[in-house]
């Protein structure tokens, strides 16, 4: 079966755009939008900078994480921006934080099959918005009620609630599995990984320093979006909100820890931000780029998605997918040009690229010798998700777009990119530029 | 089954009623022959009258349901070629009580006669539904009902004003006669212009099972009137009535100036039908039809009606050019004011994808925020879904470069006037979108050096759209020698997607509407340097029928924009057109217009105008003190030059023909419509007593009123504009 690295001719998958709304914090400027609202900003203007007509979208495909219960399908919603005809199809997919990952990833399957030509991709997460349950004791009774037949049967349902029913349900960023909440995973991995406080904050600033030398040079406008007007008030929204340019490490220093108050080492300042945002990607064959005229910016070399026991590291399945994902590309790391990892907390980035120097963990990956070790200036050259922010559901989208632009703009050939993700789950990509 | 429902084909079956039996019900579709709608005629009263009485008679006939056979349309109104044929008062009349009578034989049929609507039911078609004894409709966008007679200068003269009220309650009913609002299905059930509402699919199915019911006395028909019962309440009582009408009259007077006669006469009619009868009020309503049949004012209107119809039909394109208008989706704007952003509230509307772009993010989203204002206004009047306005809004995106443009069709600028500034937009346009059309928002640079140095001149237009964009329905689109015809037809084109009454005009100084502007408003000025109040002067031009006077205009435009045109017009037109003293004087005062609060008039802190202001006067040669100048004098001293203008235009092939003379004035200035435009007008007034009266004010004052040659050739010939 075909896939985007054993693809026949013409069918290699090309990254023609991509395109994203700024991030911003959760409960700020952005919280006014849904998902679908978030993803259709980006989708429409990445159709807009594309100028490609909406006609020759074969499919759309979305991902996010907490799920609306208003559109449970908010691919669809965005597929019918009126940038296109109705009759494009779309999905919705969830891979936790690799949602956009598995989205971008499908579209380029759909497209080396010979399903699909052209594909938008992209994801979207509202974290200001997320729906607010009733108990299970409540939700039951206000089922009842609605089939009740008579006045006193209503009555009757009624007189059994209880004040205790009346507390809503929050979802909280936990695992089902094991209840242990995505910071204490964190916090168990820094100590097992024997990362420093000083080592995370170190990562947290340059992370801040990158992405606001990005802001300031202009270079991260150029995947960005303008959010016309914001939830405070009239403003726009042209930047990130949450690169702090002031950051330092004696401020990152004085945080307490969160999830472990006597000994531990993650903080609100060494982790990624809840945050609001959209990110979408377009995706061709190379025939079809060729044939419309568009120059990609690169081609979906390879990918590989990997699993490690909730219970164990939670967020270190990148280790296992990234070897994976360098195979079928036929590469080591030691040809990879440029590495743009996911940072979903400082202590998970640094316990991934400590996995990738690690023997225990090249034999869990069945490797003869570990990956390697990776160059701190070829990593996240323009900060991370500690400092841009990471709405679940978009962040992949937006690494894929942030690696192949470091890509063009640093003349390299080869990148590599990892996302990890809830669940143990873990995803790693290797761009090649487009010549 | 009786004999003759199939067979020879009957006179019925000729002007395109068709008639089936369905379980005792006869269903009559109307599908007038060769033509896109359903229009009522003279010609269709007598057959329809055959098919009627055979309804009646048929013992197999138990009911009648009357449905169309046209696409989303019902009956779209009277024949409005016929009515244009009516030459006497009496011969209208006589129209009026053909239909009368033709309507009156339906509601009086002994067997219930019901209406299945889908599409519009316009004029006569909404008459011939009240004549009905039910009415179904289908819940469909394009289903609606009204009575648009008084636009045109009538009445409804077909029963109209008499069922209605009966049918609706008086207030509901007077607000649909005098106004020619439109009502949309779900407003027609609540008022009771509708018995139910089904979808268009079973309209037909719903309609047969109402009419069998109501043969068989299971269901009554609606017993009219007022469904509110305060309305019902007031209704009810020979003083409420009285105040109900007064009411209705002080409306109308405010709204009409006086100007037309026609919802005053409806209103005589609707009245004598509620004092005296449903025979009197139909004598009555016959009556006050064939008088407004030949008055003038319905005559301009029928005119003005065919000539929007022409207009909106017509390429723009000179006679023998042909070329066909490249479809545009995507529309480009730069500059993202006040007019940036109305060019792109409009094409939003319209359903184009636009790029809104400006040099900086907040200016950007300023023009953002500016369009879903507009739009979001329009969500709160409910004129928008909630998922139309998301739609409407996802249409526009902004930008502060060109990224973006390379999609559009057209690229329209409305950036600051300056010819540099608008150069480097066109080259810059010019690189982002290769091959757009380049269009230019400007009112006072010549097209011809905006273009100058193009990649391709032919791809260079003027779209000069008036302020507010969103109310203002003209749009001039300016062409020069260069233009080529696919970009002027594009233009054209584009302009009616964005709503727009269109005329194309030739580049040259103030095109055409700003051009016939100048010395009217020059000449006001004038006025008002000799001595005239400014309110006096706006009250003489109120009176002719403008909506608002000189100084009000000029306040309301801004006094910025018109001193800036003013030395324009002057250099390029010598003195005749050079603005008044007291314009410079005020413009150089630094008042702004009502946006400062400070102009020709003064404004409250809530922005509210007061009286004029007083410190103007001081501004002028002869001081404060006033003196009053005779209405007629300040009337021929604005308009004469206006019409005079207009003619000089046409003679210099600025406009193409009286007929875009009269729509660029009409609904780019407010030219009074019924007067039907300066060229119906100086029709009107006939060229002889025109050049007369302008030879004698270039007497008085010379230079400034001498007639156009073509003027003096018409008076010399005793021709028309018009034929």
């Amino acid at each position: 079966m075909p896939t985007p690295w054993n693809s026949p001719p013409g069918r290699r998958v090309a990254l023609v755009a991509g395109v994203r709304t700024p991030f911003a914090k959760a409960g700020t400027a952005l919280r006014h939008l849904s998902v679908v609202d978030l993803g259709r900003a980006a989708v429409a203007e990445l159709m807009q900078r594309t100028a490609l007509d909406g006609d020759a979208v074969d499919l759309l495909t979305f991902g996010t994480v907490v799920p609306s219960v208003l559109a449970p399908n908010p691919a669809r919603e965005v597929a019918l921006l009126p940038h296109f005809p109705r009759t494009l199809q779309a999905y919705t997919v969830s891979r936790a934080c690799a949602s956009a990952n598995q989205a971008i990833t499908d579209a380029a399957d759909q497209i080396a099959l010979g399903h699909a030509d052209v594909a938008i991709a992209g994801g979207a997460e509202a974290l200001s918005q997320v729906p607010i349950l009733h108990s299970r004791r409540m939700s039951d009774l206000l089922v009842k009620l609605s089939r009740a037949k008579s006045v006193g049967e209503r009555v009757a349902l009624l007189t059994t609630l209880r004040p205790r029913d009346l507390i809503p349900i929050t979802p909280a960023i936990a695992e089902p599995s094991t209840g242990e909440t995505m910071g204490q995973s964190a916090e168990r991995m820094a100590k097992l990984n024997g990362i420093t406080r000083e080592a995370q904050d170190a990562l947290a600033l340059r992370s801040h320093l990158r992405a606001a030398a990005a802001q300031r040079e202009g270079r991260m406008a150029e995947e960005l979006l303008m959010v016309p007007a914001t939830a405070d008030g009239d403003a726009p929204l042209a930047h990130d909100n949450g690169v702090r340019a002031d950051t330092t490490a004696a401020q990152l220093a004085k945080l307490a820890p969160v999830f472990d108050r006597r000994y531990g080492t993650v903080t609100a300042g060494n982790a990624s931000p809840l945050t609001d945002g959209g990110a979408a990607v377009l995706l061709m064959s190379e025939a079809r780029a060729q044939a419309l005229g568009y120059r990609p910016l690169a081609f979906l070399r390879s990918y590989a998605y990997a699993a490690v026991d909730p219970a164990d590291q939670l967020l270190q399945a990148p280790v296992l997918a990234a070897p994976l994902a360098l195979a079928r590309a036929g590469v080591s790391l030691a040809d990879i040009d440029l590495v743009e990892m996911h940072e979903a907390f400082a202590a998970q980035v640094l316990s991934n690229l400590h996995g990738f120097t690690s023997r225990a963990w090249a034999e869990r990956a069945g490797l003869a010798a570990p990956l390697g070790e990776v160059d701190p200036d070829r990593l996240n050259l323009s900060g991370g998700s500690i400092a841009i922010g990471h709405p679940f559901g978009a962040t992949g989208a937006r690494v894929v777009t942030s690696l192949a632009l470091a890509l063009r703009r640093h003349d390299k050939a080869l990148g590599l990119l990892t996302v990890c993700a809830a669940g143990g789950l873990g995803h790693a990509m290797v761009l090649e530029r487009a010549s | 089954m009786s004999d003759g429902m199939s067979g020879a084909p009957r006179d019925w079956e000729r002007v395109g009623l068709s008639m089936a039996l369905v379980d005792g019900v006869a269903v009559v579709t109307y599908d007038q022959p060769g033509a896109p709608v359903n229009t009522l005629n003279s010609r269709v009263g007598p057959p329809m009258q055959a098919l009627l009485a055979r309804v009646a008679s048929d013992p197999a006939i138990t009911a009648m349901v009357l449905c169309s056979g046209k696409p989303d349309c019902w009956i779209a109104g009277a024949d409005i070629e016929e009515l244009g044929g009516v030459a006497t008062a009496e011969q209208g009349e006589a129209l009026a009580r053909g239909g009368q009578a033709l309507l009156d034989q339906v509601a009086a049929l002994a067997k219930p006669v019901v209406a299945a609507i889908h599409g519009v039911a316009l004029g006569a078609g909404c008459e011939v539904a009240l004549a009905c004894h039910a009415r179904v409709l289908s819940d469909h966008p394009k289903t609606t009902i009204a009575l648009p007679e008084v636009q045109l200068g009538l009445l409804p003269g077909a029963g109209g004003t008499q069922r209605l009220p009966r049918l609706i309650g008086l207030q509901a009913a007077l607000g649909m006669i005098l106004t020619g609002r439109t009502v949309r299905a779900k407003e027609a059930l609540k008022l009771g212009l509708a018995d139910e509402l089904v979808h268009p699919a079973i309209l037909r199915d719903v309609a047969i099972a109402r009419a069998r019911a109501m043969a068989a006395g299971t269901v009554h028909p609606w017993r009219g009137g007022a469904r509110s019962g305060a309305a019902r309440w007031l209704e009810a009582t020979p003083l409420g009535r009285a105040l109900v009408f007064r009411q209705a009259r002080a409306t109308v007077l405010k709204k009409t100036g006086g100007h037309y006669p026609a919802p005053l006469e409806a209103l005589a009619a609707v009245r004598t039908g509620v004092a005296r009868g449903m025979a009197e009020g139909l004598r009555e309503e016959a009556r006050r039809f064939g008088a407004l049949t030949v008055d003038p004012v319905c005559k301009q209107l029928v005119a003005l009606f065919f000539a929007i119809n022409a207009n909106k039909k017509a390429t723009g394109l000179p006679e023998g050019v042909t070329a066909s208008a490249r479809p545009v989706r995507t529309l480009g704007v730069v500059g993202a004011g006040f007019m940036g952003a109305g060019i792109a509230t409009v094409a939003v509307q319209g359903g184009l994808l636009v790029r809104l772009t400006d040099a900086s993010v907040e200016r950007a989203a300023a023009g953002w925020r500016t369009v879903r204002d507009a739009v979001r206004a329009r969500l709160r009047r409910r004129r928008l879904t909630p998922v139309e306005y998301d739609t409407t809004m996802a249409r526009l995106s902004v930008a502060t470069d060109g990224t973006g443009f390379a999609k559009a069709e057209v690229v329209i600028e409305a950036v600051f006037e300056e010819l540099a500034l608008k150069q480097q937009v066109r080259r810059e346009v010019e690189a982002a979108a290769p091959g757009a059309i380049f269009a230019s928002n400007t009112s006072t640079i010549p097209i011809a050096d905006i273009a100058a140095g193009a990649a391709d001149p032919g791809k260079v237009v003027g779209m000069h759209f008036f302020s507010p964009v969103a109310k203002m329905p003209l749009l001039e689109v300016i062409v020069t020698p260069a233009t080529a015809p696919e970009t002027v037809a594009t233009a054209v084109a584009c302009g009616r997607q964005l709503g727009k009454t269109v005329i194309v005009v030739r580049d040259a100084p103030g095109f055409y509407v700003n051009r016939i502007l100048a010395p009217y408003l020059a000449e006001a000025g004038r006025l008002l340097d000799e001595g005239a109040a400014m309110d006096a002067v706006d009250r003489a031009c109120t009176a002719f029928g403008f909506p608002v006077g000189p100084f009000t205009l000029l306040d309301e435009v801004g006094l910025d924009v018109a001193g800036k045109a003013g030395p324009i017009m002057a250099a390029a037109y010598g003195p005749r057109l050079a603005p008044a003293e007291a314009l410079t004087r005020v413009v150089a005062d630094g008042r702004l217009g009502r946006k400062a609060q400070r102009g020709f008039y003064r404004y409250d802190a809530a922005g509210k105008r007061q009286g004029p202001d007083p410190s103007v006067y001081a501004l002028t040669a002869v001081g404060a003190p006033r003196r009053p100048v005779p209405a007629e004098e300040i009337r021929q001293r604005t308009i004469l030059p206006l019409l005079n203008e207009a003619v000089r235009c046409l003679e210099e092939g600025i406009i193409a023909s009286p007929r875009d003379g009269d729509i660029g004035a009409i609904f780019g200035i407010g030219f009074p419509p019924f007067r039907g435009g300066p060229f119906r007008y100086l029709d009107t007034l006939g060229a002889a007593a025109v050049v007369r009266d302008l030879e004698a004010l270039d007497a008085r004052f010379p230079g400034r009123f001498t007639p156009a040659a073509r003027l003096r050739a018409l008076a010399d010939s005793g021709g028309r504009f018009h034929p």
